[in-house]
């Protein structure tokens, strides 16, 4: 059986290309960047490419706005840290409760640490931004506003571009946490006022344990982590050569494949999607299905537990993923359906299919064909369903 | 992925005893859909020599919780009422090979649904029909005497590990007080029956209280000095704003919330409907409080109260 992997979000496989592209740097061309002889040199050349090719990924305005980091948290912390610095007086940070804890346990360390004052704005039913809200929370106490591209659980999109506009008419910086979205939608960042974006190789067929912070030129930096010149001083540490090349050349093939993103790969996730909601009953999108990625569906079942299903799919050879409480060890489903205010009987019945370019017609065709089975077997056993119908259901499915 | 032994997979993959028992002579529910797992127990006996003859089970949980309710079956078909009785959470637990810390509380709610079946069966008022402030923990429907039974059956003298068998204390967060006490009470008495060394009994006030994935979770700041100073009037006006936007939401689960007292930082609600048979989801509490605290301009404390108080 072939195994079907639709937990493209959580992490996707490292592209051959990019694979091949780093392995040298582990062997011949182990130098280091800053020595002063041609070991290091070739190096430098190859950090330099790297570092255009994420430019041109973003659409950055100049190669050097992009420091690398050590992945999506670091780059997050960086630039929250950092703005706390940097914008003198200002201690307030805008951010939102569906954020990824890359951004949540900092804020939530900052509240209590250093009585940072953080805003929460909350999101309506199909995970819609608050924009009145935002608003009303900047402030000329706003550090910085911190908004994600894409939510991770979702796919959903929140409107950055008008969202740093917003935050720059109050004084304040903005950043986003993009890691979800980089590789799956066009970008153009010369064109927006976003000061800052964050973004992981992991996430894009690129290796793991790297990733880059977008600093709009002008804007100011204080490191995270000190030490040597790296980075212009912005990220001490050797560079991760092999990670940057890998990240490169992932960077540069997800640009050659945006288009295909945009049209087979969501072609796949509709027909997936619909297909569900046809042949099972009780189920329903979370996320905003008008502004979303074009990757990720998250489809809540009623009246049984996501743990439960996700054992059951993986016996099947599918691999996907679930914001209920049970996988994660807490007690409570996700953060994100609980700000969406998903209702109970399906908050732990979510299940999260994020795919990628890898994904074909036939992974549609296989999560179809036992899907409807896993979900009647789990519903049998449960008490709130009587064999045909939902013992009771109150839920007026406002998400469709 | 959790580690769950062979035994759980294999009674979760092909489970015993799963469906309705048609004329079911004593059945037990405990759980809620909102608290991520529930169990309704249906058990056969009979009446000659109170034993059970068929026992079968529904359950809304992960993959431990259809493993512990199925192995819960096939522990007690064949043994007398009194017999069942003496089976523990750990039994369960033994039976499937262990569980993962984080999962006993699947034991613990199959040994609770065998008691209230039996109960049920014998007439009893199953003592889940809880007396006003009985009830612990709201979020998670526990009460006290379910802690006590969890704390002596499995020795347990940490408020994590009370949290793993009950899952009280795992939301909301109101009910840590209530609980420490409880742990402390019972273990104090337990070192008095010699069944525990002192030295591991509980204090309250000692080690962290909260469970750590709560703590980083709270959308609430520590308490510090709000900038607006807004008169109770205000707050009250304000706070009634907030629940007005959030009962169409709670009105789709069934359920309302008024507001019945604010004082200071605290504010009093009473739900109804749908959020009181799920034992007050944390969703509810924690989704007003997050708002609140967003509108008043301060860290708030929504604590759900019941009728009459
Ligand atoms: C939205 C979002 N932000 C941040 C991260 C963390 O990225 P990394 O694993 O590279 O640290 C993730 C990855 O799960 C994510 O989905
Ligand atoms: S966690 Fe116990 S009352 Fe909320």
């Amino acid at each position: 059986m072939k195994a079907v992997y639709l937990d493209n979000n959580a992490t996707t496989r490292v592209d051959p290309a990019a694979v091949a592209a780093m392995l040298p740097f582990f062997t011949e061309q182990f130098g280091n960047a800053s020595s002063m002889h041609a070991f290091g040199s070739d190096v430098g050349a190859a950090l330099r490419k790297g570092r255009q090719q994420l430019q041109a990924l973003l659409g950055a305005a100049f190669d050097h706005e992009i420091v690398f980091t050590g992945g999506g948290t670091e780059s997050d912390n960086t630039a929250i840290l950092s703005a706390l610095e940097t914008q003198g007086g200002r201690n307030e940070i805008v951010t939102t409760a569906v954020e990824h804890p890359a951004v949540l346990a900092l804020c939530a360390w900052l509240e209590k640490s250093r009585g940072t004052r953080v805003h929460y704005i909350g999101v309506d039913a199909r995970g819609r931004l608050d924009i009145e809200a935002y608003r009303h929370a900047l402030s000329p106490r706003t550090a910085i506003a911190s908004v994600m591209w894409a939510n991770n659980e979702t796919g959903t999109l929140f409107p950055v571009a008008m969202l740093a506009e917003l935050a720059h008419e109050a004084g304040a910086l903005f950043h986003t946490d993009a890691v979800q979205a980089v590789g799956k939608i066009p970008m153009n960042l010369k064109d927006t006022a976003i000061d800052m974006l964050s973004l992981s190789g992991h996430k894009f067929h690129g290796p793991k344990g790297i990733g880059a912070l977008y600093v709009r030129r002008g804007v100011r930096l204080r490191p995270l982590i000190r030490g040597g010149h790296q980075e212009r001083g912005r990220r001490a540490g050797t560079e991760n050569a092999p990670g940057i090349i890998g990240l490169g050349v992932a960077a540069e093939l997800a640009k050659e494949h945006i288009e295909e993103e945009n049209t087979r790969v969501r072609a796949l996730r509709d027909r997936l999607e619909q297909g569900l909601l046809q042949r099972i009953g009780n189920a329903f999108v979370a996320g905003d299905t008008e502004n979303r990625l074009p990757n990720t569906s998250n489809v809540a079942f009623e009246f049984i537990e996501g743990e439960a299903i996700l054992l059951l799919l993986n016996k099947a050879g599918i691999a996907a993923s679930s914001g209920s409480a049970c996988t994660s060890g807490s007690l409570e489903p996700s953060h994100v359906l609980r700000a969406m205010n998903v209702p109970y009987t399906a908050a732990h019945g979510a299940i999260r299919f994020s795919f990628s370019r890898e994904n074909t017609d036939a992974d549609v065709d296989h999560v179809l064909e036992v899907m409807p089975a896993i979900i009647a077997r789990l519903r049998e056993m449960s008490p709130f369903w009587d064999g045909k119908n939902a013992v009771q259901s109150g839920f007026a499915p406002t998400y469709a | 992925m959790w580690e769950y032994s062979e035994k759980v997979q294999d009674y979760f993959f092909n489970p015993k005893n799963a469906g309705m028992l048609e004329d079911a002579s004593g059945i037990g529910e405990v759980g809620a859909i909102a608290c991520g797992d529930a169990l309704k127990l249906m058990i056969k006996v009979d009446p000659e020599d109170e034993r059970i003859t068929d026992a079968r089970f529904q359950t809304f949980g992960c993959g431990s919780a259809i493993a512990s309710s199925s192995a819960l079956t096939e522990i007690i078909i064949g043994k007398t009422l009194d017999e069942a009785l003496k089976i523990t959470n750990q039994d369960i637990a033994d039976f499937l090979g262990g569980l993962p810390p984080e999962k006993m509380h699947c034991s613990v709610m199959g040994y609770e649904a065998l008691r209230a079946a039996v109960a049920n069966y014998r007439g009893e008022v199953w003592e889940d029909d809880h007396e006003e402030g009985a009830l612990l923990c709201k979020c998670f429907g526990v009460d006290e005497g379910m802690i006590e039974r969890a704390v002596r059956n499995n020795a347990l003298t940490t408020m994590e590990q009370v949290a793993y068998f009950t899952k009280a204390t795992g939301s909301c967060g109101t009910c840590v007080e209530g609980v420490e006490t409880v742990l402390e009470r019972t273990n104090a008495a337990m070192v008095a029956e010699g069944l525990l060394d002192p030295a591991l009994a509980f204090v309250a006030g000692g080690a962290p209280v909260v469970p750590a994935h709560k703590q980083r979770r709270s959308p609430i700041a520590p308490p510090q000095p709000s900038s607006s100073r807004m008169t109770t009037v205000q707050k009250i006006r304000a706070i009634e704003e907030v629940l007005e936007e959030l009962r169409p939401a709670l009105r789709n689960d069934g359920g309302d919330c008024e507001l019945v007292d604010v004082e200071e930082n605290r504010v009093m609600v009473r739900m109804s409907g749908a959020c009181v048979n799920c034992q007050l989801a944390a969703v509810t509490v924690q989704g007003i409080q997050g708002r609140l605290a967003e509108r008043l301009g301060m860290p708030v404390r929504v604590i759900p109260v019941t009728a009459g108080q």
